[in-house]
């Protein structure tokens, strides 16, 4: 069949982007195409920044974000963004925590407001601390405690890859150290990583730039100047021999197995980093792809198989040190070894017989639409790009984002193809316990 | 501190609705194309009427209609489509059966002649059927070890029994029992244009993608009975149905109540009744059962459409020993909606909730395409919300009571409470008469 390589096709997002004298970053891109906005806030701090003894705390202190602060009561912030007709929300991840509100246009004003006056500060107050610790358990038991397969792989693998607290910890956090944090605890997380020299504010959508601008001073312009805290070095030595480990899950009925390696810092490395993301989709992005025709079409070894960088499959949204990871579910009567095994030969296949030129470019092509449909909602735009800020100086980078992608070579994919050996892989395997 | 005061809101935007073409194929497909060319990227779902359908092979005809065809295997369709930075899938639910994918903008030609290739030429290898049965079952039995699957089983065989309805999952003896034979009768029976939509949405012309369509579906064919299902049937309340999931940490509270559909004159203030009981995160519910007691997480209340009626679903997960509790203020809250008029803020609060989550549905192409394609199974167009909205800002208190009298009452619930029976049984006793019933296995 006769395939030409598609174009990929460029978005012209105009970003703008400034810094307030008390040192918060912003940046703003206007689209009038519908009237609605997304407005994010992007604090440099996540769960590798969070104290030992306090696992899970980030995400707690993240819940306490949205319990009333200096102007406003607790329910306040909820009730005004709904109330308006917008959505919100926030989540933590390793490297960042994000608030975010989707509005109708006409309510800019308030939604700077809202999280202008909790960058001021929360209430942290004993009642909202003990209630949201028992909502994030009883989230922890949906997610993970009540769930088959809870938490695989993303708070399973990284203790078998990793050896320092940062790295290696449980991010939602265990229910004795939950119980034991306490309102100082929070005032000082907050009063150390919550400054506005560790924030990105971003708009996005129906907004005139100047308009934006002066609301922006108006809200934000008084907060009080605090610099933000020095990132630390989270970096750890790459794995010199294999690893690997399992776990019974009473609730799994089925076994699975997760694969990780380290790969390129993506701040020092851009280029290496994202032949390590398109890789990843050459090898699992749906069923002409090298794993899923072979394993799930072919061999049946496995019922599904993915591969994606992050434990939070984010590649824009990590710092080093982050994971090329592969994970498959299997059949009852499946086998991990022989599942790993093919992997490495896949790998080792794609290294030394390298692709075709077409293979690479429908990759990319279909990478671009899923790049182009997350930023289409205001809000993906707008929390995309406060991150790429915030990471990487350079919001822009999102209407740039496809072409790098595409312009990843088939050299580059064979030399990230063959780095990824047994020797350097940390996996975890879950064995089914149900029933048992 | 400097005291600041909430700054207002501008005034409302307009309910700007993007522009329209439709055209109805000889063949009965009607095409309807939205322009909105924020990215340059398409939107595609076909749907296409699958009543009646039984259930096992119509999961399993989704699962393999993009197997192959007489001149593509499974790996050409994914990778021809893969060109033009596409993806097609199917999935089928009780009224319909929907093939839904996107690409960029330059390869929709390409995309719409694929889709054609397979509705008319699927053929169900026997190897790739194979392949997914086995697969389908292995995710039949990870569903069914998701608490809030086995809830909404439950719940489903509770409140539709005797109805289509009330199984929408295959059973693994039934999807074993479905043959290559049964995927192309079915298929052939089913799978025609008669009645179903395409919708388009992107950075299209809507002229060139109603002849591109025209064009690669236009020689569809097929034709068969259009099934019409019976009204589902009304709720009948009773005791509480427990079912026992030894060792479940948590339960999962799940009550049915009786809902309208769309075009119906109560469904504007019944879907505020809802928000304002439990249908956002501002409700009183939420704030009760969450922010002030917090006994749950994600707790959410909402009304489900489809085509042979409409049900409101409330739905928490609580921590074991606070199940008893937590039903409490559930049938609390939904006895003072019921029984006292809500608060003109409260009201006005739901309200622009409610208009504005209309504008944010519409501002993406995902967002603009899975609106006209609900919409187009009911017969509506989007032109329909613009009616809602009006409809909306009419609501009065008293319209609020009124239908919550008649939707909400605590007297109208029908509860199911799947968890951890030694444990709750007795405090759930309490409360409600209860039934308790061991887990399918």
């Amino acid at each position: 069949m006769a395939t030409t390589a598609i174009e990929i096709p460029r978005t012209r997002y105009p970003v703008e982007r400034f810094t307030l004298d008390n040192g918060l970053r912003v940046v703003l891109a206007p689209d009038r195409s519908a009237p609605v906005i997304g407005v994010a806030v992007v604090y440099d701090v996540g769960i590798r920044s969070e104290p030992e003894g306090r696992t899970g705390f980030a995400h707690l202190f993240e819940h306490l974000m949205f319990q009333g602060s200096a102007n406003l009561e607790k329910l306040a912030h909820f009730r005004h963004v709904q109330g308006a007709g917008g959505t919100f929300n926030g989540s933590t991840h390793l490297d960042y925590t994000d608030y975010y509100e989707t509005l109708p246009s006409n309510a800019l004003e308030r939604a700077l407001f809202l999280e202008a006056d909790r960058m001021r500060g929360p209430r942290l107050t004993e009642e909202n601390l003990r209630n949201q610790v028992d909502v994030v358990k009883e989230e922890i038991r949906v997610n993970v405690l009540n769930r088959p397969y809870g938490g695989f792989p993303w708070l399973k693998l990284p203790p078998v890859m990793f050896d320092t607290f940062a790295n290696a910890h449980d991010g939602y956090g265990s229910f004795g150290d939950l119980e034991a944090a306490t309102v100082p605890d929070a005032e000082e997380f907050f009063k150390k990583y919550y400054a506005c020299g560790n924030a990105v504010l971003s708009v996005s959508g129906d907004l005139d730039v100047a308009t934006a601008k002066a609301l922006i001073e108006r809200h934000f312009g008084d907060v009080e100047a605090r610099p933000a805290p020095v990132r630390p070095d989270f970096d750890e030595p790459d794995l010199t021999a294999e690893r690997r480990e399992s776990y019974v899950d009473r609730l799994a009925p089925l076994p699975a197995i997760a694969a990780g390696w380290r790969m390129p810092d993506p701040a020092t490395d851009i280029e290496g980093y994202l032949a390590y993301v398109v890789l990843a989709e050459v090898l699992t992005d749906g069923d002409a792809s090298r794993l899923v025709e072979r394993m799930v079409l072919k061999d049946r070894s496995v019922t599904s198989v993915g591969g994606y960088i992050g434990f939070m499959g984010e590649p824009f949204e990590v710092r080093d040190p982050t994971a090329f990871i592969l994970q498959a579910h299997l059949p009852p009567d499946g086998n991990v070894d022989t599942v790993l095994a093919t992997m490495d030969e896949e790998l080792e296949r794609l290294a030394n017989d390298g692709l075709a030129q077409n293979e690479l470019d429908r990759t990319t092509a279909r990478m671009a639409t899923h790049l182009l449909r997350d930023t289409d909602p205001v809000l993906g735009r707008a929390l995309r790009m406060a991150v790429l800020e915030q990471q990487r100086g350079d919001a822009a980078l999102l209407n740039e984002l496809p072409h790098l992608l595409a312009s990843v070579t088939m050299e580059q994919i064979t030399t990230a193809a063959a780095a990824l050996r047994p020797h350097r892989r940390a996996s975890v395997e879950v064995k089914p316990g149900k029933g048992k | 501190m400097t005291i600041r005061t909430l700054p207002d809101l501008e005034p409302n935007r307009p309910l700007t609705l993007p522009p329209q073409v439709e055209r109805t194929l000889a063949n009965g497909l009607t095409v309807i194309v939205i322009r909105r060319p924020a990215v340059p990227l398409v939107e595609v779902r076909l749907r296409v009427p699958f009543a009646g359908a039984a259930v096992a092979t119509s999961t399993m005809l989704t699962n393999t209609l993009f197997s192959g065809t007489e001149t593509l295997t499974t790996v050409d369709i994914a990778a021809e489509l893969q060109t033009v930075g596409g993806a097609l899938g199917a999935g089928a639910d009780p009224d319909r059966l929907l093939v839904s994918g996107n690409s960029l903008a330059s390869g929709l030609d390409r995309l719409l002649e694929i889709m054609a290739e397979v509705l008319t030429g699927a053929s169900y290898p026997a190897n790739e059927v194979e392949t997914e049965r086995e697969r389908l079952i292995d995710r039949i039995e990870v569903a069914r070890s998701q608490p809030a699957h086995l809830a909404r089983e439950a719940l489903l065989g509770r409140i539709f029994s005797g109805h289509p309805y009330e199984i929408q999952t295959p059973d693994v003896a039934e999807s074993r029992a479905v043959t290559t034979a049964d995927l192309r009768a079915m298929h052939d029976a089913r799978l025609h244009p008669q009645g179903a939509t395409l919708v388009l949405v992107g950075d299209i012309d809507p002229t060139r993608a109603l002849d591109l369509a025209e064009r690669h579906l236009g020689g569809w064919g097929g034709a068969g009975e259009l099934v019409t299902l019976a009204p589902i049937p009304g709720l009948t309340s009773g005791p509480l149905l427990l079912v026992d999931r030894p060792d479940s940490v948590q339960s999962s509270v799940r009550i049915a109540l009786p809902a309208v559909g769309r075009e119906h004159p109560d469904h504007a203030a019944l879907q505020l009744a809802n928000l304002i009981f439990g249908g956002y995160f501002s409700s009183r519910w939420v704030e009760n059962i969450r922010e002030d007691k917090g006994y749950t997480y994600g707790p959410h209340s909402m009304i489900e459409h489809s085509i042979a009626g409409s049900t409101l679903l409330v739905a928490a997960e609580v921590a074991t020993n606070v199940t008893a509790p937590a039903l409490v203020e559930t049938l609390y809250e939904l006895g003072r909606i019921a029984s006292v008029a809500v608060g003109e803020e409260e009201l006005e609060q739901a309200r622009q909730y409610a208009l504005g989550t209309l504008q944010l549905g519409m501002s993406t192409q995902a967002g603009l395409a899975g609106l006209a394609s609900t919409y187009a199974g009911y017969g509506l167009r989007l032109d329909y919300l613009a009616g809602h909205a009006e409809r909306l800002a009419a609501v009065s208190r008293d319209d609020l009571l009124d239908v919550a009298r008649r939707y909400l009452a605590p007297a109208l619930t029908v509860p199911v409470v799947l968890g951890d029976a030694s444990a709750i049984a007795s405090s759930l006793e309490a409360i409600l008469p209860v039934t308790v019933r061991p887990l399918p296995s």
